[in-house]
Formats: C-alpha cells, sequence, structure tokens
C-alpha cells in the first residue's frame, strides 16, 4: 500500500538576493510520522520550515503541505499546528483563554472547544487549573500546554520547532511520549532539536548542511551507512567534512 | 585559594525563590560546571558571582574578594558572558571588542594572544554590523570580549544553548584551551552530555544543588544496575515497559530505552517477557549510566 503523503517537496529554491538558502531540496513525509529536521545553525531549515507553514514563498521549485500547494498560504495555515520555542502562548492569558483563544483562530465553535478543553487539562493532570496565568506555570508545563494547543484542533501536520530547548530531563521525556501518542494518532510531526538523542526517537531525519539536504532516513540505517554509533558522531561528520581536511 | 566560595547563598524574587542555601567551591584553575535545566536558578548565581545582584542570603567570594564589598576590584578580573546576548548590535565586530578593551584600560593588541584562537574565525568579518552576525559567531565574538581584559575567572551563562552539535564541540575545545591558560572557567549548561568536558560539576535544579562531583564520580554514585533495551517499535516498547512489572524505572535515551530492574531479576526475563507481549527483537544489555540517568535518578528522589 502506497503511504499518504503530507509534505511533498521537489526541487525547492529559495533565494534572498544572491544568497542561496534552500538549494533544490527534494524530500516527502508521511501521514503519522515523526520527521526530525536536523542542521547547523545557518543551514537553511528555518527559511524551509518557514515556507513549508505557508509564512514564506519558494523562489522555484514544488511544495504540498496537507495537499495544499505553497502558492495558496493561508489554506496550508488552516491545516497545520504550529509551536516555537519562544512564544508560544500569551502570558498574561490563562491556561483555559489560551485555548479558546487558538481553538478560534483554526475556526473552532465554543461547542467543539469546551468539551476538548476539558479532556485536554485532563490528560495533563491539570483539570483544577483551568484559571492560571501562563506566566505563573513551571517552564515544562508551559511547553506541554503549547504542545496540546499546537494539536488542538486535529492540524493534519504540527511543525515544532527546537520545542525541549533548556526544559529539564523528566519534562523532556513525557514531552516525547506525547509526540509518540500524537503521531499514532495520524498527526504527522515535522521537529526540530538540538538534542542529537531525540533526532534517534524520529522515525526518519533530514540532515542539512550550507541550504542542501545531505542525509534523509532512519536514525538506524543513517547509522549503518556512515558507520558511526549515534547521530550526534553522524551528524559531526557529515555537515564538518571541511573541518576534517584541515 | 580558592578561585570561588559560596557560603549558604539564597536568593529570592518576591514570591520565587531562586536559590536555597547554596554551598559550593571552585578551585584555582577549573573548569567547573553548572548542570541543570531553564529555571534551575543557573542565571541567578551567575549574576551573583558577577557582582550584579546581591543575594537575599549568605555570601560569595572569588579569589578571597567579596561580591558585594568588594565589586569594583572584582570585575577588573572577571569576565562575564551572560546567556542573552548583550554587545551592541548597531557596533561592528572590532569596535565592540575594542569598546570592551577600552573599558578595562586594555588594547586589543596587549591581549590578543588570548582570544586570537576564538578571534581569528570572526576576524575576517570585523568590519561587518554585530547584528549581522550568525548565532555562532556572535557566541565567539561575546567570547573575545569577555576575555579581552586577562580575567582571573570566566563566568559563561549558558554559551552553548541553541548552538548546533558541532559548533558545541568546537566552543568546548576553545574552554578546554583557556583553562590550559590557567583561567579559571564556572559555565553552565542545559545539554547533559557537555557535563564530561569539565573537571567538575554541580547537578543544579529547583535552586539547590543536587550533587557535586566530578563528572566520573557523579556517573558512579548511580545507585543501581542499568540496562539499555532496544526494539524496533520504541513506542511500543515504551507502553509495554510501563506495566511491566520487573521494570522499576523505564526513562527514552536516544536509540534505547534505559531501564532499572528489580533487584535480582534476571535481564533475560525482562526480555521473554517483552517477546512474550508480542514484541519482537527486543535485545537488552547492562550498560554504564550517564550524567543524565543520575539527574533523572536525583529528580525523581526529591520529588
Amino acid at each position: 500500500m502506497e503511504r499518504e503523503k503530507v509534505i511533498e517537496v521537489e526541487g525547492l529554491v529559495k533565494k534572498f538576493g544572491s544568497f542561496v538558502a534552500n538549494d533544490h531540496l527534494t524530500f516527502d513525509v508521511y501521514r503519522g510520522e515523526i520527521f526530525g529536521f536536523l542542521g547547523a545553525n545557518g543551514a537553511g531549515k528555518t527559511t524551509a520550515i518557514r515556507i513549508l507553514c505557508g509564512l514564506s514563498r519558494p523562489t522555484s521549485g514544488r511544495v504540498m503541505v496537507a495537499g495544499i500547494d505553497a502558492s495558496r498560504p493561508e489554506e496550508i495555515k488552516k491545516r497545520i499546528g504550529y509551536m516555537s520555542q519562544r512564544f508560544s502562548l500569551y502570558e498574561d492569558l490563562t491556561v483555559t483563554e489560551n485555548i479558546e483563544l487558538y481553538g478560534g483562530i483554526y475556526g473552532m465553535t465554543m461547542k467543539e472547544i469546551r468539551p476538548r478543553t476539558d479532556m485536554l487539562l485532563r490528560k495533563l493532570s491539570f483539570i483544577e487549573s483551568g484559571d492560571t496565568l501562563i506566566k505563573s506555570l513551571p517552564l515544562g508545563l508551559r511547553q506541554k500546554l503549547a504542545f496540546s494547543v499546537a494539536v488542538f484542533h486535529d492540524p493534519g501536520i504540527v511543525f515544532l520547532d527546537e520545542p525541549t530547548s533548556g526544559v529539564d530531563p523528566i519534562t523532556r521525556r513525557q514531552f516525547w511520549e506525547m509526540i509518540y501518542e500524537t503521531a499514532s494518532r495520524g498527526i504527522t510531526v515535522f521537529v526540530t532539536t538540538h538534542y542529537m538523542d531525540e533526532a534517534e526517537y524520529c522515525d526518519r531525519v533530514t540532515i542539512m548542511s550550507e541550504g542542501k539536504i545531505v542525509a534523509l532516513d532512519s536514525p538506524a540505517a543513517l547509522r549503518a551507512r556512515y558507520g558511526t554509533s549515534s547521530v550526534e558522531e553522524l551528524f559531526v561528520k557529515i555537515t564538518r567534512p571541511q573541518k576534517e581536511k584541515v | 585559594m580558592a578561585a570561588a566560595e559560596a557560603y549558604n547563598i539564597s536568593h529570592r524574587y518576591a514570591k520565587v525563590t531562586a536559590l536555597s542555601n547554596l554551598s559550593f567551591s571552585v578551585n584555582d584553575g577549573e573548569l567547573f560546571g553548572f548542570i541543570g535545566p531553564d529555571g534551575a536558578g543557573k542565571t541567578t548565581l551567575f549574576r551573583i558571582a558577577a557582582t550584579l545582584i546581591i543575594p537575599s542570603e549568605g555570601k560569595m567570594t572569588l579569589f578571597g574578594l567579596d561580591t558585594v564589598n568588594d565589586y569594583k576590584q572584582l570585575r577588573n578580573i572577571i569576565g562575564y558572558m551572560p546567556g542573552r546576548f548583550s554587545l551592541y548590535y548597531d557596533l561592528t565586530v572590532e569596535e565592540n571588542l575594542n569598546f570592551y578593551a577600552t573599558i578595562f584600560g586594555t588594547t586589543i593588541k596587549e591581549n590578543y594572544h588570548l582570544i586570537e584562537p576564538i578571534y581569528k574565525h570572526i576576524e575576517p568579518f570585523r568590519k561587518r554590523l554585530t547584528g549581522r552576525l550568525s548565532g555562532g559567531m556572535k557566541q565567539k565574538l561575546a567570547l573575545s570580549c569577555a576575555l579581552i581584559h586577562k580575567p582571573r575567572i570566566l563566568l559563561l551563562d549558558e554559551p552553548t544553548t541553541g548552538v548546533d552539535a558541532v559548533s558545541r564541540t568546537e566552543f568546548w575545545a576553545i574552554l578546554s584551551h583557556l583553562k590550559n591558560e590557567g583561567i579559571t572557567i564556572i559555565v553552565s549548561t542545559p545539554y547533559m552530555d557537555e557535563a564530561l568536558r569539565c573537571d567538575r560539576i554541580a547537578l543544579i535544579q529547583n535552586g539547590t544543588i543536587m550533587s557535586i562531583d566530578t563528572p566520573q564520580n557523579i556517573r558512579r554514585s548511580y545507585g543501581q544496575k542499568l540496562y539499555a533495551v532496544i526494539c524496533p517499535d520504541k513506542y511500543k516498547l515504551l507502553l509495554a515497559l510501563s506495566t511491566e512489572p520487573c521494570a522499576l524505572s523505564s526513562e527514552p535515551f536516544g536509540d534505547s530505552i534505559h531501564v532499572t530492574l528489580i533487584p535480582g531479576t534476571d535481564p533475560q526475563q525482562l526480555v521473554t517477557a517483552l517477546s512474550a507481549s508480542g514484541l519482537s527483537g527486543v535485545m537488552i544489555e547492562e550498560i554504564v549510566p550517564g550524567i543524565e540517568d543520575v539527574f533523572l535518578e536525583l529528580m525523581k528522589k526529591e520529588q
């Protein structure tokens, strides 16, 4: 059976003046897959993610996200979820207000939002605390909540940009369990991270270097192909080949 | 003389207790790491050490000088790199460096040898505005500026956060080089694997030090036998382990799950049980605990 593609990218090029940020990227991401997007700072990851989220247009190439062409970014935005490391929830709104705000933005009615909010708060063992201001929550809980909000409207795909940066090791693991659970419900998870152990949790990872995709496969297959014992070693090996020559 | 000594330091912001009763000592010439997540109190501690805030209780000295009473003298021997990039964006690379040198009454030329291994990477861009540098280059410039007055001690607050794995490795190589120059370095990081690059570390969480020792001794302090279990279907394995009676704890670690067993359990018994529940390709081996294993164990104890 052919697996359903949620993202299709073919020959994606993005230029800023003469600078080529994305140089002919080609890859597919499947339904329910956890897809890790790795690369050194400045490799072109953010540029590509912005295009996939409908925030920026490709210079050339074909990009389909959740069945929608990149030429219709407003339609793409409705079908995805997004969570960034820095800004995701409004600190001076309560937990419930944030959920209602995001649910509303994605066109959900209060009738749909209320029961789901209860379910979400129960899942996070947070049922009594819907009236808490976000700014008074510990960072770990905030991040788990931000993730729950990003998938609240059941998008086909959710983009997570360094979701666990600086998070304590217990919460980091709980967060990944939530990712696994989300993917098992059929939501595709597209994630970036600087924690190389987290790269191993992905079904497939792609590694970008200088605007190009230099590796794309399951972590186990990549480790075997490059003869390294971890994704971290692999990462160092293929993103800095020029250093080894010096 | 110790390079840094903290005596029962506590610090509160309004209702929040950031640090409670911290004491530690850092030796002259040591590379000392504070390892812990956001919100552990690392930044508060660094700001106290850098003479920028006064602790609610307790005191701290660097090379015998008090961070409150002797702050003017201390500032001449401290190089501080805050977590948030704090150089002037509208000055060029060279102007920033020159500015910091001038404040401390020195010149780039006088201490060039000290910053050379770092600065040479960004020197080709010395006429570029600092705001237009990449993340890795900003980090190198910030370190150059913290070093330009030849401090006796460097205070680096999360210098590698958000930096990719390759640049992080390079940065730690630079720190080893500076240590060999005789500079004491106190550094903080949320990345547990970086702890191994330090002479000694303190594991910090919720404003308290959970453990303080060499990385090797901390790894040895892990209380139980630890096993790595692998299986092609990681999520199923994780779910199965959470209900397995002979498994005391199971924590995902990259491609494997780290498991502790009820004392006396034969590890093969776990494999048999998991296979019986429908998982195929399960393998188990005993492993040496890492810093993060110990951190998790200590966190759970405190909770």
